[in-house]
């Protein structure tokens, strides 16, 4: 039972942890707010000590109307269901094949789990290079090996390209967490089904899927997150050309490399909206676990 | 009854487990052994695999070239600086969370994981111009402090979670014995959470190492860590493969082989305890 004085102490250790995250969420907000709602190019000598000229929501209608945000809305919309469609197909498939018995479990779990922890910046420049370079690429082995014309991936396939890369980044974790989910399934139920002589292909559909259907939701719900927000990965392999332009990747340029610190605050703003979506979803799953 | 599984059945199991895991491998095996290849056989037609003269030089030339040490260094300080960091702030907060849990702990938590979610991207200028001010960007301190503010909601989670798991009744026996709340953590409590917070101090630690969009964007010659200097290599160094391979491997060397030690408590702190 806690005390009035356990009570007080409580609230006193969580203090800091409270204190720091709240200022590290509502002050870069309200200045990215506040910039959205203003002229702010440092490089023409707009100064933040000289005042900022008030402009409405002249930065929200021109972010919205100028001609790369509609494509950068599809870039990411297209790598984000891509890549979910991907890993969590695949991922499942990869969980139940680990979930079988076999010699050396251990191993393959260890070699599956790998790309997850490679940095993306390493991930990304070893797929440009070393697989999808048009001349030494592996990749461009192989399809001369079948005698077709090797494929310029990150000009010509490089959407597909970058869905590869993140695809590859990701699976482990979809089959981590969906081989965990697969493996608290209740043997005897399964194999209750199977005395009862229910196909194979049934009983993943009636037992094990429903059984795994909110580690799925969860699975989508965290990837969504991060890969609505991928950087590093278009970063040192298009640099945002072909078509790669993420919303993400949209912001970034607009308030670094043309420093219009106004019209990217209120892309930023369009992006933690987006994000915020998102999150309501995934918080209602995880806030319905904690009661139990 | 218990099934008995043919041995033909597991040996088909495994064949196919070992060629997808090995496939799914292969870009870091292939780094690998590139790594240890001239420049002129890592791009050989045919591609060669195991044949080749087993060369260090790219290590040589990839410490020579860029200051390895720096950046290792760098990455080092803001992985391990950030997630001890973390931990001081996280211990006591996920401590009175899971103990002295009240109406809104819940909220809080929810609340907290959410600004988790925050793109970061929308608050990139903001952070730009407050470590201007503040004169720490390119600092190894400005950015263990982001890393730190990014991962604490998962720092917190994470030890909520361990901590819910140690029976109430033990800490209650404690306090009938008198113990104050100093000696409850630091006697009781402290030595059953330390798998835990090995467990979280472990993925925090890779989760700072790869993290790749403030450490690209918030430092430049002084305080950039590994990320950035493979970023480096974009081009057009990154064409000579031997070098490329040879720099990724020791960027990623540490972190594989501690991401395989962590891989049981992986899933608990990626989902926030939501797959168990």
């Amino acid at each position: 039972m806690a005390t009035q004085h356990s009570r007080s102490a409580a609230r006193l250790m969580m203090a800091p942890a409270v204190v720091l995250l709240l200022g590290w969420m509502l002050v870069p907000l309200i200045m990215t707010v506040f910039f959205s709602f203003k002229k702010y190019l440092p490089l023409r000598g707009d100064k933040l000590s000289d005042g900022l000229e008030w402009v409405g929501f002249l930065n929200y209608e021109r972010f919205i109307s100028s001609g790369s945000f509609w494509p950068s809305v599809q870039t990411t919309l297209v790598i984000v269901v891509s890549v979910l469609v991907i890993t969590v197909t695949l991922g499942i498939l990869l969980a139940l094949l680990l979930d079988q018995p076999m010699w050396g479990q251990g191993f393959v779990r260890i070699l599956v789990i790998a790309p997850f922890f490679v940095m993306p910046t390493v991930s990304a420049l070893v797929w440009k290079n070393m697989f999808m370079d048009p001349i030494n690429g592996i990749l461009a082995h192989l399809w001369m090996l079948f005698g077709a014309e090797p494929v310029l991936w990150l000009s010509q396939a490089s959407v597909p390209s970058i869905i590869l890369i993140v695809s590859w980044q990701w699976l482990p974790f979809a089959t981590l967490i969906l081989l965990t989910a697969i493996q608290s399934l209740d043997g005897e139920q399964l194999e209750a089904s199977e005395m009862d002589g229910a196909p194979k292909l049934k009983r993943f559909w009636h037992i094990v899927l429903p059984h795994l259907s909110r580690a799925i939701t969860i699975v989508i719900l965290i990837q969504t997150i991060f890969i609505l927000s991928i950087f590093a990965e278009i970063f040192v392999t298009t640099g945002g050309a072909f078509g790669t332009k993420t919303l993400t990747y949209l912001i970034f340029q607009r308030v670094l490399d043309s420093q219009n610190v106004g019209l990217g605050s209120a892309g930023g703003v369009y992006a933690i909206i987006l994000a915020n979506i998102v999150a309501i979803f995934l918080m209602r799953i995880v806030g319905k676990n904690l009661d139990n | 009854m218990a099934r008995a599984v043919t041995n033909q059945r597991k040996a088909t199991n495994t064949l196919f487990a070992w060629a997808i895991g090995l496939l799914i491998f292969f870009p870091i095996l292939w780094t690998i052994l590139t790594s240890f290849k001239t420049e002129a056989q890592a791009i050989n037609d045919p591609p060669i695999f195991f044949f080749f003269d087993w060369t260090l030089e790219n290590y040589a030339a990839v410490m020579e070239r860029s200051d390895y040490a720096k950046f290792l260094w760098n990455s080092i300080i803001i992985a391990v600086g950030s997630t001890i960091l973390g931990v001081i702030i996280a211990v006591p907060a996920a401590w009175s969370m899971a103990f002295v849990p009240s109406k809104r702990t819940k909220d809080i938590l929810l609340w907290m994981l959410s600004t988790k979610m925050l793109p970061a991207v929308g608050v990139l200028y903001p952070i730009y111009l407050i470590f201007i001010q503040l004169g720490i960007l390119d600092s190894r301190i400005g950015l263990v402090v982001v890393l730190m503010l990014i991962n604490l909601p998962i720092i917190v989670w994470m030890l909520y979670t361990y901590f819910k798991e140690i029976p109430v009744d033990i800490l209650e026996a404690a306090r009938m014995d008198g113990a104050s709340l100093r000696d409850e953590i630091v006697h009781v409590l402290t030595p059953m959470a330390i798998p835990g917070i090995a467990s979280t101090v472990l993925l925090n630690i890779i989760l700072a190492w790869n993290e790749a969009f403030w450490t690209l964007n918030l430092t430049a010659a002084k305080a950039a860590p590994l990320t950035a200097f493979i970023a480096s290599y974009s081009s057009p160094e990154g064409l000579f493969f031997a070098k490329l391979s040879a720099a990724s491997t020791m960027a990623i060397a540490p972190i594989l082989i501690m991401g395989w030690f962590s891989q049981k408590q992986l899933v608990r702190g990626l989902t926030f305890g939501a797959v168990k």
